[in-house]
């Protein structure tokens, strides 16, 4: 593991202090879900400091109750503008999620690494994800689609809790027509009219068409899932040094200066959030690390 | 029988298994279709097969008061369906259901029990395949009461 | 051990009773001057003007989770051998106001604090504090990203070390190879002797800023004999500290021991109180905190210490990375000694021994290093 970095990354140096908050205007938003929401931000000074590359967070402050690390879940090409999907979990996100449009949000970054798109040239890509992972995995989609032709066999496997809580459905219907990326969705439970796959995600990775020896996984979720998820994919013939991961700890500063969200050797807002799995995995089932 | 034969041989499930042994499964086994929404098995009977699911898709749920079916599980094409008729007392303990157009081949489980018994080396080789659907199963269906997805993953 | 001598070149000779003139040099060149004193019963480091304010004649002594300063019939100026917090809060305080934001219409504006042009010099730094500044200045201020309001403070600081002739009852320098004798990262480095009532001190310039003070300076050149008797002195205190860290090994050996049943025993004393975090010189973490006042105009961002040993730290929504004792020691204990080798390429210990003296039940990093380490 340690600090070296997987992948490219931007965001440092554009900033003079890495500590100041950067005034944004809410231009839009979006409900995707009873408690989620994705919201378009533009800068109220100049559009410099918003190159950013798939899988890096923004910390988002809200007026005098405080910030937490959100991925960017928008598309690179749109370079104005940051688009971050949000679930409410706490204080801050519930603070989040209430802003409407025309309000005043904080914005510190990017930060973090990127998920590997460059690396994955010419392989089968494999993305699983569960939840609102599917958020911080959605420019890496859009980067994959805007380059289809570097690229081997797309395949996405999602998975929800229930139907209803299938995040971007525009984005995964409009995906869906497109016959270059294949797209599984599952569900843990379903009522009603559902007539899809129930199950976890994992076990839409044996049924999945791609070359294990020539795939790159990107997988986000919980730990939980991820672990599992690493499991199947091993058994179906991916090397671990193909499997890249995003861990999720406590942030405050971003920048690697506050501590909090280390894992060993590793600052996850600095030196990840995305991992090789082989770098995060001789300590990914150590516990309370 | 000539199709029967070719399918269940070139079955990843049977891979293996001997040119004896498939012919002992094909004296249990029968083509079936399903209709889109047709139960498949039903909870509470008796569990008297099971099923190499060929082509469609077919859901395993339950039925809860006030709230209907509730659906746990899904089967695929080149997927197994049904494991009860291994387990006394032989009874399904859940609905399941045809999401499609659905064919299979079912293999009577009765016949495969008391062939499996004749012979212990056939009993091995199905048992032994059956002991990985099951583990996955009950490997999913940890994963599944753990919730993994309550959790966000969001950045 | 290696023999410790000093260099043939610069060094000097200050008399006790010239010792102001360091303190009015340093003061008259614009400096706020920061050394040790006795408040309630404790040496801290405080803002000073005069030599009487430093703590003479106190000697402390420091054992696990006791300690207590007591009259020297020698009047010396630097008798005690650390402060019970270190110098870490005039460069990285524990309460810090980032930015201050003001509402504007809809929206606000944040307004960054003027820079910190304080100069400071701290009067009475140890070797194994000079260690800890030295990894300080590595984590913010030659990282990939700089801590602004660290780099200020730091520009303007004036250091004057105070070698240790007499080793503390919790030290542990000489193994971790920090002390007890500055070697870099110091302006002046005196050593103060006490010989046949003679109360002197050798000045060593380490700096182009400390030869210029003492230039102003009422010294002397040393004798030969002079520069003997301080060696001796610090190559005494090196060799009279019982306890040692194997800093060679230690990260090596207690990486392979997480999942040790000790840290078991060692969370049954633990009181996960964070004493030793707040009193280690290297301890860096800190937490943020938003606020804003009643009517809602004025909003700020402040800054705080933090500790791992909180269930705070770790949280995410839905519960706490480490939720029990033993994992918090484990990270705080683990950081120091494995983790931090690989983040910062040295060791968080500097073997100051504040950790062993102020944990209030006496658990000493030392012993629980060579209990989960030593081979069976």
């Amino acid at each position: 593991m340690g600090t070296q970095q997987t992948s490219k990354r931007s965001g440092a140096g554009t900033q003079p202090d890495p500590m100041l908050v950067r005034p944004f205007t809410v231009r839009r938003v979006r409900r995707e879900l009873p408690d989620t929401t994705t919201l378009e931000l533009k800068s109220q000074a100049d559009d410099a400091g918003m190159a950013f590359l798939p899988g890096q967070f923004n910390m988002l402050y809200t007026y005098g109750v405080g910030e937490v690390p959100i991925s960017i879940s928008g598309d690179l090409v749109k370079g104005e503008i940051f688009v971050h999907t949000i679930r409410v979990v706490g204080a801050v996100t519930r603070a989040i999620g209430k802003l409407k449009q025309g309000d005043t949000i904080g914005v510190r970054g990017p930060y973090g690494g990127s998920w590997p798109v460059e690396q994955a040239i010419g392989s089968d890509v494999v993305l699983v994800t569960g939840g609102i992972g599917l958020a911080p995995l959605r420019p890496v989609i859009y980067y994959l689609l805007a380059n289809r032709e570097k690229y081997g066999r797309l395949v996405l496997l999602y998975g929800a809790r229930t139907p209803e809580e299938i995040l971007f459905r525009r984005d995964l219907e409009k995906w869906r027509s497109r016959f270059d990326l294949d797209i599984q969705l599952t569900v843990d439970r379903a009522t009603g009219s559902w007539r899809g796959n129930v199950g976890v995600v994992t076990t839409l990775i044996e049924r999945a068409a791609f070359d294990p020896q020539h795939s790159t996984a990107m997988v986000c979720g919980p730990e939980i899932m991820m672990r599992f998820t690493a499991l199947e994919l091993e058994k179906q013939g991916i090397q671990h040094d193909r499997m890249y991961i995003s861990m999720e700890r406590n942030m405050k500063c971003g920048v690697g200066l506050c501590g909090h969200c280390q894992i060993g050797s590793s600052f996850v807002c600095r030196d990840g959030p995305i991992y090789r799995l082989d770098k995060m995995w001789s300590v990914f089932t150590r516990r309370e690390l | 029988m000539r199709d029967l034969e070719q399918t269940l041989r070139e079955h990843p499930f049977l891979e293996g298994l001997g040119a004896e042994h498939i012919k002992l499964l094909v004296g249990c086994a029968s083509n079936v279709v399903f209709k889109s929404g047709e139960f498949i098995i039903r909870e509470g009977e008796e569990a008297d097969a099971f099923y190499f699911i060929r082509h469609g898709r077919v859901l395993i749920e339950t039925h809860v008061p006030q709230k209907g079916p509730i659906m746990i599980r899904s089967r695929e094409a080149g997927e197994i369906l049904g494991w009860s008729w291994l387990v006394p007392p032989y009874r399904w303990h859940f609905d399941a259901r045809a999401a499609e157009l659905t064919r299979a081949i079912a293999l009577d489980g009765k016949c495969l029990r008391e062939k499996c018994e004749e012979d212990h080396d056939l009993g091995y080789e199905v048992m032994r395949r059956f002991v990985l659907i099951i583990a996955q199963q009950l490997e999913a269906t940890r994963l599944q009461l753990l919730d993994i997805y309550g959790n966000s993953a969001n950045k | 051990m290696t023999e410790i001598t000093f260099p043939d070149k610069d060094v000097v000779v200050l008399e006790r009773k010239n010792f102001q003139s360091l303190l009015d040099a340093l003061s008259d060149s614009g400096y706020e001057l920061l050394g040790p004193t006795v408040r309630d019963s404790a040496i801290v480091y405080e803002r000073i003007h005069a030599v009487d304010e430093l703590p003479v004649g106190w000697v402390d002594v420091c054992e696990p989770g006791k300690y207590r300063l007591v009259k020297d019939k020698k009047k010396t100026l630097f008798g005690y051998t650390i402060g019970s917090q270190s110098w870490r809060r005039f460069l990285h305080p524990p309460t810090n106001k980032l930015w201050e934001a003001t509402r504007d219409g809809n929206g606000f504006k944040v307004i960054q604090p003027e820079p910190d042009q304080v100069k400071r010099a701290l009067i009475g730094v140890r070797s194994c504090e000079l260690a800890a500044l030295a990894i300080h200045d590595k984590i913010f201020s030659q990282g990939q990203y700089i801590d602004n309001s660290y780099r200020e403070r730091r520009r303007n600081l004036f250091v004057v070390a105070v070698n240790c002739v007499r080793p503390g009852g919790t030290c542990f320098c000489a193994s971790m190879k920090t002390g007890p004798k500055a070697t870099s990262g110091f302006d002046l480095a005196l050593t103060e002797m006490y010989v046949s009532n003679r109360h002197y001190f050798i000045v060593e310039p380490g700096s182009k800023a400390g030869k210029k003070l003492v230039d102003k300076l009422p010294v002397k050149q040393p004798k030969e004999s002079e520069i003997k008797a301080a060696q001796k002195e610090l190559n005494r205190a090196a060799a009279g500290m019982t306890r040692t860290i194997d800093s060679e090994h230690i990260g090596k050996l207690l990486n392979k021991k997480f999942d040790d049943p000790h840290w078991e025993t060692i969370a049954e004393r633990c009181l996960t109180c964070g004493n030793c975090t707040m009193v280690c010189p290297t301890c860096f973490c800190t937490n943020m905190e938003d606020s804003s006042d009643l009517t809602g105009q004025h909003a700020e961002r402040q800054r705080k210490w933090d500790s791992c040993f909180t269930m705070d730290y770790s949280y995410i929504h839905g519960g706490s990375i480490r939720s029990s004792v033993t994992s918090r020691y484990r990270q705080w204990m683990m950081h120091k000694l494995v983790y931090w080798q690989e983040q910062f390429g040295m060791l968080g210990c500097v073997g100051c021994g504040r950790c062993i003296t102020w944990c209030p039940v006496g658990i000493d990093i030392t012993e629980e290093a060579r209990q989960l380490t030593v081979t069976e």
